[in-house]
């Protein structure tokens, strides 16, 4: 008899606190908010870690059954969780890092009048993205899937207030419906054929067949579509374009849902699904495809935004393209080991880019901004450290996870591995632009005057010295912890442990050194020598351009003129989408769906009933006059006709 | 021997003054006398028709109505009476405070 692990608890006690915060926060002091939204997921995270420890000690894959839920047939879905090794990293990044992005929104959100209302949502996004990560089948993976969905939602609108926060909120939920719908028959797909919905039953039928190479068929349709889901909750083209919109959103909310955890989602769906994506080549082609395109063309928007959020947006964007180029080329647990780092030096960035506009009193335009290093050294210092990581310079954390995603995709082929290559470039140029935009140079934000009149629209004394100031400890910890993972993460990956951590999820074993292996050794030092001096490379370029040589940019610019706004404007993709599907879909529901249908069949056929009974009535209501002889009057008459009728019937 | 349908005939000019009695006039005594010249118009064919079929049923049921009658002729006038202290009119035209 194996010991339970009593899984259950991980995703049941933020539902609890989000229950809680939700019903009875409006009326509860701040402090006792902010006790129940931590206590909570606190908890679920020291769970999660007791769980890690006694991880050993049970037999994997670890099931648990809590409840039926349908049972239709020989179909049947439970509620009942998985843990493996893929779900546990999963378990320990989402609790962790969701943990401490609790911890900073304390800080962050202190001032603002619904501060329950946002330690209920993101309570009740870690029950979701919870849920996802343990469930045992697809069906119940779903629900955490749209779960997620609905929390990102509430979360990107929160300050609903603000038209374009609600329109972002919306836009991010309907693009991510298009995506589940390719979820959704992807999922059917798997009914039909393979009658179950349970990663064990149906991996177990999908082992055995031969990988379809010409021509594709069945697995591919389903990893095809599979790929449409992760497509839009992962961000990835051709649905990328919420997740820049979503940061409308409170800082923490992006951190959490729209960089480290919910938009990896999709990664951690094709990677469990792996056993049948490594049966469709042609799906795992789309997947690396669509990543690699991503990831490209996501960098080259980065470069040109100004908004300090945005900048990381697609920065995000780009690194989930890496993270399915990886899944694309097979190599899933490098997929997954870049989400664990992005999560951390991510959720990290995004942590303290908040750190920053908290600073600087709500700007979020770099152009406003510069010299901050002095004012915000800690935010400066842990930021620093996360730029280092995601720009791919060792030893920290996203060195090791690129380098290792780009290693596996250059096996696969070289052309990947270039694009990847001009992305870790960009990357890094565009993250040392921020860098350098935000903190060197001199302050170019408001001044005393300026500040002044926001301290007396907030009333708050903190804002009331002109200058930028450091946010208080409840804020600088988390990114100090993040900060600490950012730059010693990366270090599991070395001589493959993480690989061969997962190895027993994604069936590759221990992975021993072979010989094809040892030999290609040199190759692999060789790349790494190149990604490093291209990151290096970044780092210079964004040097010369934004400090020592500040007037270059405006000038490449001019030089580049309609290349630069296209660019700018991010490719006009969204004008693109908004004339392709939204303008025809708006008009088409306009002219036939509401003048046409609703109004002319619908709402006629309804008012000329109406209408009809009310004209008949009106005449009959005559009738009833309330005059008693014209009653009497009536029988008389109507008893006449029925005698003349009977005698004239008897008559014949 | 008079024929049945002479007394027929009675009874239908009877019940047919009455019917018109009642629709015309105004005056609530009125037509409340047409009422009983309606009844009465129908006892008379129950009598014809009981001396005629040697029935004892139809006379029998002439003393029902008879007595129906009068206890009507009791309430009716009475409520006649209550009517005319309240409103000073006879006139059922003008007894209409039911009427919206």
């Amino acid at each position: 008899m194996m010991p339970s692990l009593n899984l259950w608890l991980i995703p049941i006690l933020p539902l609890a606190g989000a229950a809680i915060n939700g019903f009875f926060g409006k009326k509860s002091s701040r402090t006792a908010v902010t006790t129940i939204g931590l206590v909570f997921p606190g908890a679920a995270l020291a769970w999660a870690l007791l769980v890690a420890l006694r991880f050993s000690s049970v037999n994997l894959p670890y099931q648990e059954y809590i409840a039926h839920w349908i049972r239709s047939g020989s179909f049947s879905a439970d509620f009942a969780l998985y843990l493996d090794q893929l779900s546990l990293v999963m378990l320990l990044v989402v609790t962790g890092v969701g943990f401490l992005i609790h911890i900073y929104s304390v800080g962050y959100m202190w001032d603002d009048p619904s501060y329950y209302r946002f330690f209920s949502y993101l309570n009740l996004f870690m029950f979701f993205m919870l849920t996802l990560v343990l469930a045992n089948n697809y069906l119940l993976m779903f629900i955490g899937w749209e779960g997620v969905g609905l929390a990102s939602y509430l979360l990107i609108g929160f300050w609903f207030t603000k038209d374009s926060a609600a329109s972002a909120g919306k836009k991010a939920f309907i693009v991510n419906r298009i995506g589940d719908f390719g979820f959704l028959i992807g999922l059917f797909l798997i009914i039909q054929h393979f009658g179950s919905l349970n990663f064990t039953q149906v991996f177990a039928q999908v082992q055995p067949l031969t990988p379809e190479t010409a021509g594709g068929g069945l697995l591919t349709a389903i990893g095809i579509l599979l790929m449409v889901g992760a497509c839009g909750k992962s961000a990835q083209i051709p649905l990328y374009v919420w997740l820049p919109d979503a940061m409308e959103g409170p800082t923490p909310v992006s951190a959490l849902i729209h960089a480290a955890t919910m938009v990896t989602a999709g990664v951690y769906m094709v990677s469990r699904s792996h056993v049948i994506f490594e049966r469709a080549p042609m799906a795992l082609t789309v997947v690396a495809v669509i990543g690699t395109l991503t990831a490209l063309f996501a960098a080259t928007i980065g470069i040109t935004q100004t908004d300090i959020k945005k900048v990381l947006a697609y920065s995000t964007v780009s690194q989930l393209g890496y993270m399915f180029m990886a899944c694309g080329v097979g190599a899933f647990s490098a997929g997954i080991f870049h989400l664990m780092t992005h999560a951390f030096f991510k959720g990290l960035l995004f942590l303290a880019a908040g750190s920053v506009i908290h600073a600087v009193g709500g700007e979020q335009d770099m152009r406003k901004m510069g010299g901050l290093r002095s004012f915000i050294p800690w935010t400066f210092l842990t930021m620093g450290i996360a730029t280092l990581a995601i720009a791919g310079i060792p030893p920290f954390a996203g060195f090791w996870s690129k380098d290792e995603i780009l290693w596996q995709a250059y096996q696969t082929s070289w052309v990947y591995w270039l694009i990847g290559v001009i992305t870790a470039f960009l990357t890094s140029f565009y993250m040392f632009r921020l860098l350098f935009m935000t903190f060197f140079g001199d302050y170019r934000g408001a001044h005393v005057d300026d500040h002044g009149h926001a301290h007396a629209a907030h009333g708050h004394d903190e804002h009331g010295h002109g200058t930028p100031h450091e946010s208080p400890m409840v804020m600088l910890v988390p990114l100090m912890i993040l900060a600490f993972f950012s730059t010693l993460g990366g270090l599991v990956g070395i001589g493959n442990r993480f690989e061969n951590f997962l190895g027993p999820v994604f069936g590759t074993g221990m992975v021993a050194e072979t010989a094809g292996e040892a030999a290609s050794h040199g190759t692999e030092l060789l790349l790494m020598g190149v990604s490093v001096t291209i990151a290096i490379l970044g780092f210079l370029l964004a040097y010369v351009l934004y400090i020592s040589k500040p007037y270059l940019p405006q000038k490449i610019a001019d030089a580049l003129n309609g290349f630069y706004k296209a660019v700018l404007n991010k490719y006009y993709v969204d004008e693109l989408y908004a004339k392709l599907f939204v303008k025809p879909l708006v008009d088409a529901s306009t002219n036939i769906l509401w003048q046409g249908v609703d109004r002319k069949v619908i709402d006629d056929s309804v008012n000329n009933a109406a209408d009809g009974a009310r004209h008949v009535s009106d005449e009959v209501r005559h009738m009833q006059s309330g005059n008693l002889r014209s009653y009497a009057g009536w029988i008389a008459a109507g008893s006449a006709v029925v005698l003349a009728y009977m005698i004239w019937m008897g008559v014949r | 021997m008079v024929p049945l349908s002479y007394y027929l005939v009675l009874s239908g000019f009877l019940f047919a003054c009455g019917v018109a009695g009642f629709l015309i006039k105004r005056n609530i005594i009125t037509i409340f006398m047409s009422i009983e010249l309606m009844l009465n118009g129908v006892n008379l064919s129950f009598v014809a028709f009981a001396a005629h079929w040697h029935a004892l049923a139809g006379q029998v049921f002439v003393f029902f109505v008879m007595v129906v009658a009068a206890a009507e002729a009791a309430v009716g006038l009475a409520i006649i009476i209550a009517v005319y202290r309240t409103r000073e009119t006879l006139n059922v035209d003008q007894v209409n405070l039911l009427k919206l």
